[in-house]
């Protein structure tokens, strides 16, 4: 990963997209040119209806600092209902996250569509900004630790 | 004898009926399960406040399951989980008798999936004062508060999985805490494995919960865990206006959706 050599916190994020819609709209952001920060590792899936929640506790475990979760706009579906599948599970999620105590501002959610190149840069510019000003998962990052402890024991 | 009592003992020698499950006295003032064969064994049931575990997770247990023609004994949780199971296709129309009980302590008999339905309608569904407070208490703490809070709790959880046994609602025969290829929760049970597995837990029953709150009864280190399921009921509630135990032919909310579904996050 790039850090431009000041002491400044840089997140590392991952991206969960769909093949679809938002691997093939960031796809069109590096065709276009357009830069945007390289904290983040895209991951395709087949569909955001292929996302489970699993997913993004073992990323939360691995250390992400952040995630974006992206995928086709409402009605534009490969799968026709995958993402309004994914949208009911991650307004449950969110709110559970919420109730014991983590902070739902570590993950972003947005729509990226084939063409929207550009909003994918500014999702993931804007979003690698507020995990920076988030700072690291400390808390999650503790719990890391005492269970590598334990484990090797 | 008392008309529970008499009632089970007719239906056993009548001989149409084969096995009752219901409760009877247990230890320090407590209700336990009990299964009855023989009508002389009827005088043990009894049905009070004691009786407020939820037994419908003994339903399809494998060693009743092929018992034909089962009476059970049945609280409000009860209920309201035979209809969820029923909704679930878990358990099956006509394949046992439910005996409930009027304000008045008559005794009720539901015989079929429509009559129970019909009855869990008169039933409060919701949580109750005491559980309503608990949550509210949680909502109003800081997030930093809330965390410790729960990471003070999930420190303690052994995964002994007995919430997940005591949960109607947790039948799968195989379940992703048993799943090692990829190993999804850690074996060993330290805070950030246990807060994955409760986070799971809730997640796997959001709108399929009736918040009978069994699993937080059954945990020997009384985690208040029956808290996180609660939270997915009634989120599932107020965004999808589902209930679960209302309805025989309800559809899970998570295993549907409405295009204008409306959330305030995604970007
Ligand atoms: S309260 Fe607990 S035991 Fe009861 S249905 Fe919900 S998760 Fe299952
Ligand atoms: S019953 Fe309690 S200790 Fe056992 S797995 Fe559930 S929460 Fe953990």
């Amino acid at each position: 990963m790039e850090t431009n050599n000041t002491n400044s916190f840089e997140p590392k994020v991952v991206a969960f997209v769909c093949n679809w819609c938002t691997y093939a709209g960031a796809d069109l952001t590096g065709t276009s040119r357009i830069k945007y920060a390289t904290n983040v590792k895209i991951i395709r899936f087949p569909c955001t209806g292929r996302i489970d929640f699993m997913l993004l506790m073992k990323a939360f475990a691995n250390g992400a600092d952040g995630i974006i979760i992206s995928g086709c706009h409402p009605n534009d579906c490969h799968y026709t209902s995958g993402n309004f599948h994914a949208r009911r599970r991650w307004m449950i999620f969110r709110n559970l996250l919420d109730f014991i105590g983590m902070d739902v501002n570590r993950i972003v959610f947005s729509w990226v569509s084939a063409a929207e190149g550009a909003k994918w840069a500014e999702v993931v510019n804007e979003s690698v900004d507020q995990f920076r000003q988030l700072g690291p998962a400390t808390a999650y990052q503790k719990l890391i630790k005492n269970s590598e402890f334990q484990e090797v024991e | 004898m008392n008309n529970l009592q008499q009632k089970a003992q007719q239906l056993l020698e009548s001989g149409n009926y084969g096995l009752i499950v219901g409760y009877e006295k247990g230890t320090s003032g407590k209700a336990r399960p009990v299964f009855i064969r023989k009508a002389e064994h009827a005088s043990k049931l009894i049905f009070d406040e004691s009786c407020d575990q939820n037994i419908a997770v003994y339903l399809y247990r494998q060693e009743i399951k092929h018992d034909k023609k089962k009476v059970i004994v049945a609280n409000h949780h009860t209920l309201k989980s035979i209809v969820e199971l029923a909704a679930e296709n878990q358990v099956f129309d006509g394949d046992f008798m439910v005996l409930a009980f009027a304000e008045n302590g008559d005794i009720i008999e539901l015989n079929t999936f429509k009559e129970i339905e019909k009855h869990v309608a008169t039933l409060y569904h919701g949580l109750t004062e005491a559980e309503a407070a608990m949550m509210k208490k949680i909502e109003d703490m800081s997030l930093e508060d809330r965390w410790a809070f729960w990471e003070n709790e999930f420190s303690k959880c052994i995964k002994c999985y007995a919430c997940r046994a005591s949960c109607p609602m947790c039948y799968c025969p195989t379940c992703t805490v048993e799943i090692n290829q990829p190993q999804w929760i850690s074996v060993p049970s330290h805070t950030l494995g246990n807060l994955e597995w409760h986070v799971m837990r809730a997640m796997h029953l959001a709108g399929r919960c009736v918040t009978c709150g069994q699993c937080g009864k059954a945990c020997p280190l009384e985690l208040p865990i029956q808290l996180l399921t609660y939270k997915v009921a009634l989120d599932s509630k107020q965004f999808f206006d589902s209930v679960a135990g209302t309805s025989i032919c309800a559809d899970n909310a998570l295993a549907i959706y409405k295009p204008e579904d409306h959330e305030n996050f995604i970007r």
